[in-house]
């Protein structure tokens, strides 16, 4: 391993190293409140490192320079350190709106915090990934850090939580695997990029049948795998339950994070492990009807819900659905003489939806913190007690339905934009027809907050790091939505590398 | 090019409801600030009317800035501009803006909150009529759902929660239908520009270019227009939110924001579409004729007079729809005559059904019923009310010498050659219009007085402000119909054009 290879892998590093920073000072320091503060502060680290590398000599599509031991295993470019920008303000955002939660397990607040920070690590690498073993170890890293997470409060709801990612991801760990497997088989490679090469010189006729299958079977399995880490339909189940028992903060990193993630490997296997003329149709059909799916299920199952954290897990499955109309674009042929959008579609969505997620979770955390329930119901008449949180959380869900003027419209428009460009035309419509049915459970929200009779009159009051969290937030969600071109052209730029 | 005067109307709403919602403190302070930016808003729009050059069929006094939102090869630009077709709806949204205002003097509950939506509103309705850019234009027609749903499920009556829902819901799903009809556009022209659109559809069609088939689009589109204007049998939400909604809501909803659906078929279906609408016309026709006729018939049995009114809007917005299926021309020839008509019809209808609304309000307000049979003897307790209520029934019967007669004549004289037997038995809805109006001024004004309204007032100053303003208007049209209908004739005339030389193409075609 040379410098330079430790120079690339900083990032990631410099993450790990506060995780374990913040974990021996959790032994001296008695006031917990400076974790926090380290930990966020600590970020800048990594931050600044991940500026250096996007200025390091990537000029256009080009990815850093990487021939040491690292070279076949690791990209670091600019798609790899968009979503590491990404992941870094999500991250911060969490370690923000958690001060004011942390105080309901006061004893393992360092803890809380190292596992976030290793989570993070664990997903920064995963972007970087370009060879299946490192990225099934990064994929490990990040589950077990949210397992514990999930589990922290330590009562009924949240050990069932805990425990239910610790086994569905390793189900889905397993299914992964044994697609990567039978991939390896096929082709005899895990690197991403050789995969492809010996896909396009072995042929996929009738000769070998049993090839032919079990590559397909495997890409298949991958697909599963993935599909779990994304909250895609059908294998979305473990979400609800997993989003209702963890603790809120926990929920909102893994509902934008772990996604975020999650469909920077998808983009990534797709793009150049199976690239479009070898399997392209295919691909196309299937991520369009599971992008159908997903938003269909998620958003019929979310209007009946009266807990707030359970009807935004499905709400994360229904948007699941969204960005994988930017990936069923992606495999496909354009109609139009247009470049496909498909990937910068995803990648803009991706960063507009941790905003608004970020954004309404923040609010939700200030108002359950103070009173104590999740329950739709108990939001009544937020409107005139938590002045601040509840126009948060309708701007939040304003954006999320998908109307202007929040980046959540801006996001809707360039990604079924995408699936109109590439002759998936049908799929838009059932994403409108969704995003109707969206609108009246999230405006349902707002309807409760600004309508009901509140239970009481005593204001709601919320913490100095919460409203900081918010503030960041909705100020994104509208500066983006009147004025998206800033995160418009990073996505585009970082979407790049896949041509 | 910038003139500011078009991005001045759009969004000084807008700043006065930022500055209602930060600034201005205290409801009676709110409530004159509130009325302030209205005065100066229909000033604004008077001057742009006055400004608007009728010699020139170009549009005008363009706000345009290139690059807004640069999608790759996605150029969303900020474009404003009026043509004949939109100056007059600029106007009339000034006009029925301030009026709404004014009819919310009395207002109690949540004072702020409510003129910060009002106002809100009306930016996003005037951002509609004057936007040039394809999304621009979704913007704005979005940017009016939220705060009509405010309004009518906060201050509203009734059923207000599940009304606005319903609105809500209907008008979402029809703009969801018209996102996919512009995204399909745009890929298939590489534009939004709404002035460059209609020749590069047709240039896109020769060439086979469309991604999506031209009727598809056309139908993508028009579906949402037609739940705003509203078309039977997409209609049902409409009673529904005029009945439920607060007096001035349903001012503007009746007199501006049914508008949108007219002036989209119009500017859109017609003008981008020549070939598509001929095709269409029958089936447009057809639907009038249902509005028309079905408007009124469920409109005699009405007790509500606020369902009342909301139910003849459905018939009179049907005249819209016979008007511009006139575009289908006799042998080959198309008159402009129906389609200015048609757009003259959502002029007049829209100060009429405004000021009936404003009358209904203040009855209700003063009487403390809107129940029909409750009713009668008003008009010996309230004599202003109620001349201007009769004023605006005769107008809504189409009485010469007031504007509705005006629109409903042009657009009968453009339809009949056309659709004949269409056009007649659309004429029988005038017959039920005057029986429907007629009977509801006998039962309301007229009749023995009655003694639980002896205490009555008639309006104050201040409510008859804007009652006069909407009189004027209507009489003044009425009389001196070319104020407003040469705009719309030169608005409409490049429309007319392109259907000609459509139909001049077919014919060719099947020499």
């Amino acid at each position: 391993m040379t410098s330079h290879d430790i120079y690339l892998l900083s990032p990631e590093i410099s993450v790990a190293a506060l995780a374990v920073i913040v974990l021996l000072l959790d032994l001296v320091v008695v006031r917990k409140g400076y974790l926090a503060a380290i930990a966020i502060i600590g970020l800048a680290v990594p931050l600044g490192l991940s500026l250096s590398l996007w200025f390091s000599g990537l000029d256009g599509a080009a990815s850093v320079d990487n021939d040491g031991i690292l070279a076949t295993t690791l990209a670091v470019d600019k798609f790899s350190l968009y979503f590491k920008f990404l992941l870094l303000a999500m991250t911060a955002i969490v370690l923000l709106v958690s001060s004011d939660y942390v105080r309901r397990f006061a004893r393992f607040q360092g803890e809380y915090y190292a596992l976030i920070l290793f989570a993070l690590s664990g997903m920064m690498l995963l972007s970087s990934t370009t060879e299946l073993i490192t990225l099934y170890i990064a994929l490990e890293l990040t589950a077990l850090p949210i397992a514990a997470l999930a589990a922290f409060l330590r009562d009924g709801r949240s050990s069932e939580s805990g425990l239910k990612f610790l086994i569905l991801s390793g189900v889905s760990s397993a299914l992964l695997l044994y697609g990567m497997v039978l991939v390896y088989g096929f082709t005899g490679t895990t690197v991403l990029s050789e995969i492809a090469t010996r896909i396009a010189e072995i042929p996929l006729s009738g000769e070998e049948p049993f090839g032919a299958y079990a590559l397909a079977l495997g890409s298949i399995l991958i697909i599963v795998g993935f599909g779990f880490k994304i909250t895609a339909f059908p294998f979305q189940m473990w979400a609800p339950d997993v989003y209702e028992g963890a603790p809120t903060p926990v929920t909102a990193f893994l509902s934008v994070a772990s996604k975020a993630a999650g469909f920077s490997v998808v983009l990534r296997v797709f793009y150049e492990a199976f690239p479009l003329d070898a399997l392209s149709i295919e691909w196309s059909a299937l991520f369009a009807i599971l992008a159908a799916l997903s938003m269909s299920v998620g958003n019929l199952v979310a209007i009946p819900q009266t807990n707030i954290k359970r009807m935004l897990a499905y709400s994360t499955v229904a948007h699941a659905g969204y960005i994988m109309v930017g990936l069923a674009a992606a495999a496909s042929r354009t109609a139009s003489d247009q470049p496909a959008f498909g990937p910068s579609g995803v990648l803009f969505y991706l960063g507009g939806y941790a905003l608004m997620n970020l954004a309404a979770f923040s609010a939700v955390i200030a108002i359950s913190n103070r009173i104590e329930s999740d329950r739709i119901q108990d939001f009544a008449g937020m409107g005139r007690r938590a002045p601040f949180p509840a126009a948060v959380l309708a701007f939040a869900m304003v954006s999320l339905t998908g109307v202007p003027p929040t980046v959540g419209f801006m996001a809707k428009i360039y990604i079924f934009g995408s699936a109109v460009n590439s002759d998936l035309a049908w799929l838009a419509v059932v994403g409108g027809i969704n995003s109707v049915v969206s609108a009246y459970y999230y405006i349902r929200v707002i309807k409760v907050m600004y309508l009901s009779e509140p239970v009481s009159d005593e204001p709601v009051s919320s913490g100095l790091t919460v409203r900081l969290a918010m503030l960041a937030t909705i100020l994104g969600v509208l500066i983006l939505g009147i004025y998206p071109r800033p995160l418009l052209e990073f996505a585009r730029s970082a979407a790049e590398i896949l041509f | 090019m910038f003139s500011g005067w078009l991005t001045a109307a759009v969004f000084l709403p807008m700043v006065g409801a930022l500055l209602i919602a930060t600034v201005v403190r205290g409801d009676r302070n709110v409530r004159y600030f509130a009325g302030a930016v209205s005065l100066a808003e229909l000033a604004l729009s008077i001057v742009i009317f006055i400004k608007f050059d009728l010699g020139n069929s170009a549009f005008q006094l363009v706000d345009k800035a290139e690059n807004w939102i640069p999608f790759e090869s996605f150029r969303v630009q900020y474009f404003l501009g009026v043509d004949g077709l939109s100056a007059p709806l600029v106007l009339l949204t000034g006009l029925l803006g301030m009026a709404a205002v004014f009819a919310s003097w009395g207002i109690k509950h949540r004072v702020r909150e409510y003129f910060v939506w009002l106002l809100l509103l009306q930016t996003a309705v005037m951002g509609v009529f004057v936007s040039l850019d394809f999304l621009l234009f979704f913007i704005f027609w979005e940017l009016e759902l939220l705060p009509m749903f405010f309004l009518i499920s906060i201050w509203g009556s009734g059923r207000r929660e599940y009304s606005a829902m319903k609105f809500l819901i209907f008008t979402f799903l029809g703009s969801a239908f018209m996102l996919v009809g512009i995204l399909a556009l745009f890929f298939s022209t590489g534009t939004f520009d709404m002035t460059e659109l209609p020749d590069k559809i047709a240039a896109a069609r020769v060439a086979g270019e469309l991604i999506v088939p031209v009727g598809m689009i056309f139908t993508l589109l028009i579906i949402a227009f037609a739940v705003k204007l509203p078309v039977w049998p997409l209609h049902t939400w409409l009673p529904d939110a005029h009945t439920d909604a607060p007096t001035a809501v349903s001012v503007m909803l009746a007199g501006v924001l049914l508008k949108m659906g007219g002036y989209g078929m119009i500017r859109i279906s017609a003008g981008m579409f020549p070939e598509v609408i001929v095709d269409a016309a029958f089936a447009i026709g057809l639907f009038g004729v249902i509005n028309v006729l079905y408007g009124a018939l469920v409109t005699l049995r009405q007790t509500d007079l606020k369902r009342l009114i909301a139910f003849s809007s459905i018939s009179h917005m049907g005249f819209v729809l016979i008007g511009i299926s006139s575009v289908a021309g006799v042998a080959g020839v198309v008159s402009p005559v129906g389609l200015s008509g048609a757009a003259l019809q959502m002029f007049t209808h829209g100060t009429i059904a405004g000021l009936m609304f404003l009358v209904v309000g203040l009855m209700y307000e003063k009487a403390h019923t809107r129940y029909i049979p409750d009713l009668g003897g008003l008009a010996t307790r309230m004599p202003v009310i109620a001349a201007v209520f009769l004023l605006t029934g005769l107008a809504s019967l189409g009485l010469p010498g007031t504007s509705g007669f005006v629109s409903e004549i042009l657009v009968f004289l453009g339809a009949f050659p056309v659709y004949s037997w269409l056009t007649g038995a659309a004429a029988f809805g005038i017959v039920i219009t005057a029986g429907y109006i007629l009977w509801m001024i006998q039962r309301t004004l007229f009749g023995p007085a009655k003694e639980r309204f002896d205490s009555i007032r008639d309006a104050t100053v201040l409510e008859m402000v804007p009652l006069l303003v909407l009189v004027v208007a209507i009489i003044a049209v009425g009389i001196y119909p070319a104020f407003i209908s040469d705009a719309f004739t030169l608005g409409v005339d490049p429309i007319v054009q392109a259907i000609q030389a459509a139909q001049d193409q077919t014919l060719l075609v099947l020499r």
